[in-house]
């Protein structure tokens, strides 16, 4: 598997650290702890394009947002995450 | 048919003629009184201990391939109990007491092979762990055995021991622990259930559930639907994916770990050996193959198949355990998908839904469990309250802050 890093290139995956799914945001600190339960716990696992967040760990120190088929590992995008909200 | 020597030498005269299909090949009926998705070790194990000790007899197992064609073959068929915690300890050490029993139970040659589970140490750290770990497990009642360089020498003269990053300093050895061939526990499992009246109906995937009034009452399939008070989940792997079709976000994220075969050899690995100093753990197959593997790839996949990085990562392991592994050739590769779970640890639980059983989150330690989670999921189905040995494996532990995290490593499912 390669990761098309926007800053480094092509990279082979082990360069990068993988950190899970993009979609979870961080309540407000004065949230219920119902919706901290769901956003450090509970996952949606989808078996299919799968938006992610990958560090790239031996390369530019970039976090990313790759889009990826969890069925295939087919990647269909690599963006930077900052500016993703 | 009963199994024994003298069925066998009978048979042996009569051309083997006489055999008979291990289970039927049901056809789905309406409706039973509980159902089982999921036709691997633990969905067989579950039906099987429901009939037997529970006296159930109208349940289904259903399983959208074949049973068997799941995780129960794709693994590296260790058996062990030498866990830390205490909500861990007393429920693998019950499972591996079923193992030390099953073949008898259910007349089936699985080939238990109690020849022991060595965890290696390479520095002060690692010791002290393992003496932690050994003290913790021999405490629960569980058999550990603390080894200095010279008793693994002994046992296991080719390892690497004076290897300059990684020299190895002795071991903890549970000599209980093994292995057991894995797709005859799924066979045994199927064959045992099904003489006691068990449907066990392939090629029948769930597609939805029936829920009324916040109440289970039955499944939707491929062949039809089928009406069942009672739903017991044990498809992990896919659980995020079948839950979700009840309306659940489960704690779990589906991950790939693979594992490697080499060519036949000779016999040469006497038990089960695990490198502390890095993830890597091999045995040798009856056949002669030297079975192993280390971690997962470490990102979501329901591929069940994985990248050659880890391929590369497991095989450093296996030359700096022992180099002459490099001069095996490599037979076949697989890859399972698991269970991660935010802790490490498996969930044998209700759901929010009434009347659905949730079995899941094995991580990659499945296949030891397959009997206790069975019986401890069986008694959860069969009785609605948790098993004495698996009262910690709750769904809500996560948010009660019990979490049982083995190695603590957090919430994150790509590090247990």
């Amino acid at each position: 598997m390669r990761i098309h890093c926007p800053h480094c290139g092509p990279r082979g995956h082990d360069e990068f650290v993988h950190h899970g799914d993009a979609a979870p945001r961080r309540p407000q600190a004065d949230a219920p702890d119902a919706a901290f339960h769901d956003y450090v716990y509970l996952r949606d696992n989808p078996a299919g394009p799968y938006r992610e967040l990958w560090f790239h760990a031996a390369g530019c120190h970039s976090w990313l947002v790759v889009e990826r088929d969890t069925r295939t590992h087919e990647i269909r995008s690599v963006t930077f995450a900052r500016g993703d909200a | 048919m009963r199994y024994s020597a003298f069925r066998l030498f009978t048979e042996a005269l009569r051309g083997n003629r006489g055999w008979q299909p291990a289970w039927r090949d049901a056809a789905p009926r309406r409706a039973y009184d509980a159902v089982i998705v999921g036709g691997g070790g633990h969905g067989l194990a579950t039906a099987y201990y429901l009939a037997k000790v529970h006296g159930l007899r109208d349940i289904a197992v259903l399983e959208k391939g074949w049973i068997g064609g799941g995780n129960i073959g794709r693994n590296t068929t260790i058996i062990r109990s030498n866990y830390l915690l205490p909500g861990n300890t007393p429920f693998y050490e019950w499972s591996l007491k079923l193992w030390e029993g099953l073949e008898q139970d259910i007349n089936y040659n699985a080939m238990v092979s109690q020849r022991g589970v060595l965890n290696l140490h390479h520095n002060d750290a690692q010791r002290d762990a393992n003496v932690r770990r050994g003290n913790a497990m021999r405490l629960q009642g569980v058999d550990a055995e603390l080894l200095d360089a010279q008793d693994v020498r002994r046992m296991l003269p080719f390892l690497d021991f004076d290897n300059a990053r990684f020299p190895i300093r002795g071991g903890l050895l549970q000599p209980r622990g093994g292995t057991v061939r894995h797709d005859a526990v799924a066979w045994g499992y199927a064959r045992a259930a099904d003489r006691l009246g068990v449907d066990i109906i392939q090629n029948c995937e769930v597609t939805g559930f029936r829920i009324q009034g916040g109440a289970v009452t039955g499944v939707e399939t491929t062949r039809g639907p089928i009406a069942a008070r009672k739903v017991g989940l044990a498809c992990a792997g896919n659980s995020s994916r079948v839950a979700a079709l009840a309306g659940l976000k489960l704690p779990i994220e589906s991950h790939v770990l693979q594992a490697f075969v080499t060519e036949g050899l000779k016999p040469l690995i006497p038990g089960v050996i695990t490198f502390g100093a890095g993830h890597f753990y091999i045995s040798q197959s009856d056949k002669g193959g030297l079975v192993f593997g280390g971690d997962i790839d470490g990102y979501n996949s329901y591929a069940q198949r994985g990248n050659l990085a880890t391929v590369e990562d497991v095989c450093e392991g296996g030359m700096a355990l022992m180099p002459m592994i490099g001069r095996a050739r490599l037979l076949r590769s697989w890859g399972g998908i698991m269970d991660m779970s935010m802790d490490g640890s498996p969930i044998i639980d209700h759901t929010p839904v009434e009347g659905l059983y949730l079995n899941a989150g094995w991580c990659y330690g499945g296949f030891k469990a397959t009997p206790g989670s069975g019986w401890c999921f069986a008694h959860l189905m069969a009785r609605d309250e948790h098993h004495p040995v698996a009262t910690a494996y709750r769904l809500d532990r996560f948010a009660a802050g019990r979490v049982i995290d083995e190695k603590g490593q957090g919430p994150h499912p790509n590090r247990h």
